[in-house]
């Protein structure tokens, strides 16, 4: 038995101190537990034990009750794998976080930082951690995904624990961890989508942009897509920035895309995609628009594809533009220019009157019904609803001129927000604007509990805006520790706790080492195929790599 | 491939890198290129690695969130974000994007005569900067300015917040 992969391959090993336990020969005792029953080793050591009831990967996790010495063991059943481990681990406040995206990992990062005892577990649903940040940033954005550097540093600090492969509110409920944790923190982000509610939305070939993303994502839910793209115009309805992300994806030319982290099966989808025309389609005008200019800028570039807008929709705007704020006034000036020029420089011209390819904007249109083609087999088009303004700038609101006009395409994507859903009912939801009721991250009227990220204030905002909404119910949580407005329980906490329930129902729990596993593999299997990555898409594929 | 492409595609290779392989910032990032111009503002998606033979040390002064100014001694040549990092400031935030143009959290102010010697930011630097929490007319991105001797003694004020601007 090689001991050094029990060190290496720690199950909650990077939460504690890890040392080897002395005086004991690993493999006497190995044969002691599976000698002994669990009854006889529990007398025996005087230690409760608890045993997972996965076939052929019994794993017992033995601790000892002297205060602040707890040490744990666990051994794997297969006869190469036996793994022992001793934890000893110092008292102080448990913390736990729901979901592994920016919010959870800037929160932790805060509370890492600012308490010097505070323990923090965070628990995610999928094997995998980062949330939207792997399965929401575009794979032709990698250096935004430069933020897992600082997640990983988070996760490596000895007070830091990931459970991932855990559904709260389904394996584990808010009340238990309410129970197991001094203060639990909501940030499982936003994982359903708005809808129209208009005839027509499910239709074939109708998707919403949440389940394409995370079709090239590699979201496991989403690997079954299949989008139709065996069409040449696309509408996607919305125009945030998730708009604009779907629309390049399904323009960017594949010598591109197939060198980023897209998963396979988009690759491929999108290698035989006759889509040509992409039009973003907007209920407001051009001075509403959620999209920012970074992205925009980048549409504009786009090889083999051209910009169609119409310059009588940014008339009269020049005049205006000048009042506006700097970020408003560079965006509204590029869009102007875009609509005017056909390309600053001859080589631009040529560029553009040579591109197969063309994305557009449509203003002041909201959908009314999602047409059927004749067969009833698929989208054929969508009847808009023309719109004008009432009021300006930012809060200007679209009111129906009961004007309408059809806008044929084979493809629509639904691009109107995301939604947080509540986790379980005895956490309070405002089922009006999504988000958990919170004063500064504290959720009201639940002591010790509190929530951060799109689940606190809606699902809008960079990861910037995370990062900020983070630390502040980090702060939140700090501050109630420190004076005093929680009271931290001794005893046995926080994961300690968990882990049994756990085992009980036969769930593994992945730890970021696991991930560090299935990361690696990921890469290997990237680099085989030249790209950064091939995502893993299974869950159990994940889990068995994360195991092996 | 159109020129206008390269910058997105080289950019995003070389951060791709960069993430996946896990190099080391130190060896990655400091891509300024030391120029004879009294700053340089030198964008590192545009610029070739170029060995660094300047020597020179200068002192930067950061004044930090707490209204504290803390001095540091660097190299001429590398830019307010790795300069910062380097030497431990404790910025909570600075840098998500580790200097790839894509988070406006380096956000940096600077004083109006050293502003005007700068070269003019790109058009993808003042993009990222439109989104930064308290934007003023001085304001740059750190990973994006780099430091000359002519330099010396420079002043930067790290801004109070990190919100965006994308939710005003
Ligand atoms: C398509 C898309 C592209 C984006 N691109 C960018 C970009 O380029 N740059 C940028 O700055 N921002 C971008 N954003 C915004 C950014 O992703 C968000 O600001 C950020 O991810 C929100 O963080 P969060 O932690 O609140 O939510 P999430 O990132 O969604 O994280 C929530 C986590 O909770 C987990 N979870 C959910 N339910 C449970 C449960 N019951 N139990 C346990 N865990 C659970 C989820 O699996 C997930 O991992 C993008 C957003 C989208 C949608
Ligand atoms: N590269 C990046 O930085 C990047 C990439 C992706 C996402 N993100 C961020 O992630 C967040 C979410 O992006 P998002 O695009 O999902 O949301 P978003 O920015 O809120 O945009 C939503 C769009 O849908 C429209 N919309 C909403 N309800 C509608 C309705 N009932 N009918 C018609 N149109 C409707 C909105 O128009 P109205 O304004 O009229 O409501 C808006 O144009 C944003 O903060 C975004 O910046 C960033
Ligand atoms: S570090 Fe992200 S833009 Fe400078």
């Amino acid at each position: 038995m090689d001991v050094k992969t029990g060190y290496v391959a720690g199950r909650l090993a990077f939460r504690g101190v890890l040392c080897r336990i002395s005086g004991i020969s690993t493999a006497a005792h190995c044969h002691a537990v599976k000698k002994h029953s669990c009854e006889t080793v529990f007398k025996f050591s005087q230690r409760s034990l608890y045993q997972t009831s996965t076939p052929g990967q019994h794993r017992w996790f033995c601790h000892n009750s002297t205060p602040g010495q707890h040490r744990w063991f666990c051994h794997t059943a297969t006869p190469s794998q036996h793994r022992w481990f001793c934890h000893t681990s110092t008292p102080g406040p448990h913390v736990c976080i729901v979901g592994s995206g920016p919010a959870g990992f800037y929160t932790a990062q805060h509370i890492l930082k600012n308490h010097k005892t505070a323990r923090v577990d965070i628990y995610e649903k999928l094997p995998v951690p980062f949330g939207l940040v792997r399965f929401g940033v575009a794979p032709d954005h990698p250096e935004v995904k430069n933020v897992i550097n600082t997640f990983t540093n988070t996760a490596s600090n000895e007070r830091c624990s990931f459970l991932g492969n855990v559904t709260v509110g389904r394996d584990v409920t808010v009340a238990e961890l309410r129970q197991a944790y001094d203060a639990v923190i909501m940030s499982y982000g936003a994982d359903a989508d708005k809808e129209f509610g208009i005839p027509g939305e499910d239709l074939s070939g109708v998707y919403s942009a949440r389940a394409f993303v995370g079709w090239y994502n590699g979201l496991p839910q989403d690997k079954h897509l299949a989008p139709m793209l065996d069409t040449d115009t696309a509408v996607v309805l919305g125009q945030g920035n998730v708009a604009l992300d779907v629309a390049r994806i399904l323009l960017t030319p594949l010598s591109i895309l197939k060198i980023t982290d897209i998963t396979d099966h988009a690759a491929a989808a999108l290698e035989t995609s006759q889509v040509k025309t992409v039009y973003i389609v907007g209920r407001r005008g051009p001075l509403q628009t959620a999209f920012t200019i970074k992205e925009l800028r980048e549409m504009t570039k786009l090889p083999d594809c051209r910009p169609l807008l119409d310059p009588a929709d940014f008339a009269g705007l020049e005049d205006k533009v000048k009042s506006l704020q700097r970020p408003r006034k560079r965006l509204t000036e590029l869009l102007i220019k875009t609509a005017q020029t056909g390309g600053a420089t001859a080589q631009e011209a040529q560029r553009l009157a040579q591109a197969t390819k063309e994305w557009g904007l449509k203003f002041l249109r909201s959908p009314l019904e999602i047409l059927s083609s004749e067969d009833g087999s698929r989208v054929s088009g969508i009847r808009l609803g023309v719109n004008q303004l009432e009021g300006s700038d930012s809060s200007a609101r679209a009111v129906p001129t009961g004007e309408t006009e059809v806008l044929s395409c084979g493809l629509v994507l639904r691009s109107i927000g995301y939604k947080s859903e509540p986790i379980d009912d005895t956490v309070p939801f405002d089922s009006q604007k999504g988000v958990i009721p919170n004063e500064a991250g504290r959720v009201t009227g639940c002591k010790g509990l509190y929530c951060s990220g799109w689940v606190r204030r809606g699902p809008t905002g960079v990861i910037l805006t995370t990062m900020t909404d983070g630390f502040e119910t980090g702060k939140a949580v700090v501050d109630d520790l420190t004076t005093g407005i929680l009271q931290p329980v001794g005893g046995v906490r926080g994961q300690e706790w968990i882990q049994p329930l756990l085992q009980k129902k036969g769930i593994q729990a992945v730890t970021f080492e696991d991930w560090n596993k299935i990361d690696s593999e990921e890469m290997m299997r990237g680099e085989k195929v030249g790209k950064p990555r091939e995502k893993i898409l299974d869950v159990k594929e994940m889990l068995q790599v994360a195991q092996s | 491939m159109a020129a206008s492409v390269l910058f997105p595609a080289s950019a995003r290779l070389l951060s791709g890198l960069r993430h996946f392989s896990r190099v080391s910032r130190a060896a990655t990032t400091s891509l300024c290129r030391p120029q004879n111009h009294s700053l340089s503002t030198t964008a590192r998606h545009f610029s070739q690695p170029t060995p660094r033979t300047e020597k020179a040390k200068v002192t930067v002064n950061y004044v930090m969130r707490d209204g504290s100014t803390v001095p540091v001694r660097t190299k001429v040549g590398e830019n307010l974000l790795d300069i910062a990092i380097e030497n431990d400031l404790d910025i909570d935030g600075f840098g998500a994007c580790e200097g790839t143009l894509a988070c406006s959290t380096c956000h940096l102010i600077f004083e109006q005569p050293i502003y005007d010697q700068l070269e003019e930011p790109t058009d993808e630097e003042l993009d990222m900067l439109d989104l930064a929490f308290g934007l003023t007319d001085t304001s740059r991105l750190g990973c994006q300015v780099c430091v000359t001797k002519a330099l010396d003694g420079l002043t930067v004020k790290v801004p109070e917040g990190v919100a965006d601007a994308r939710d005003v």
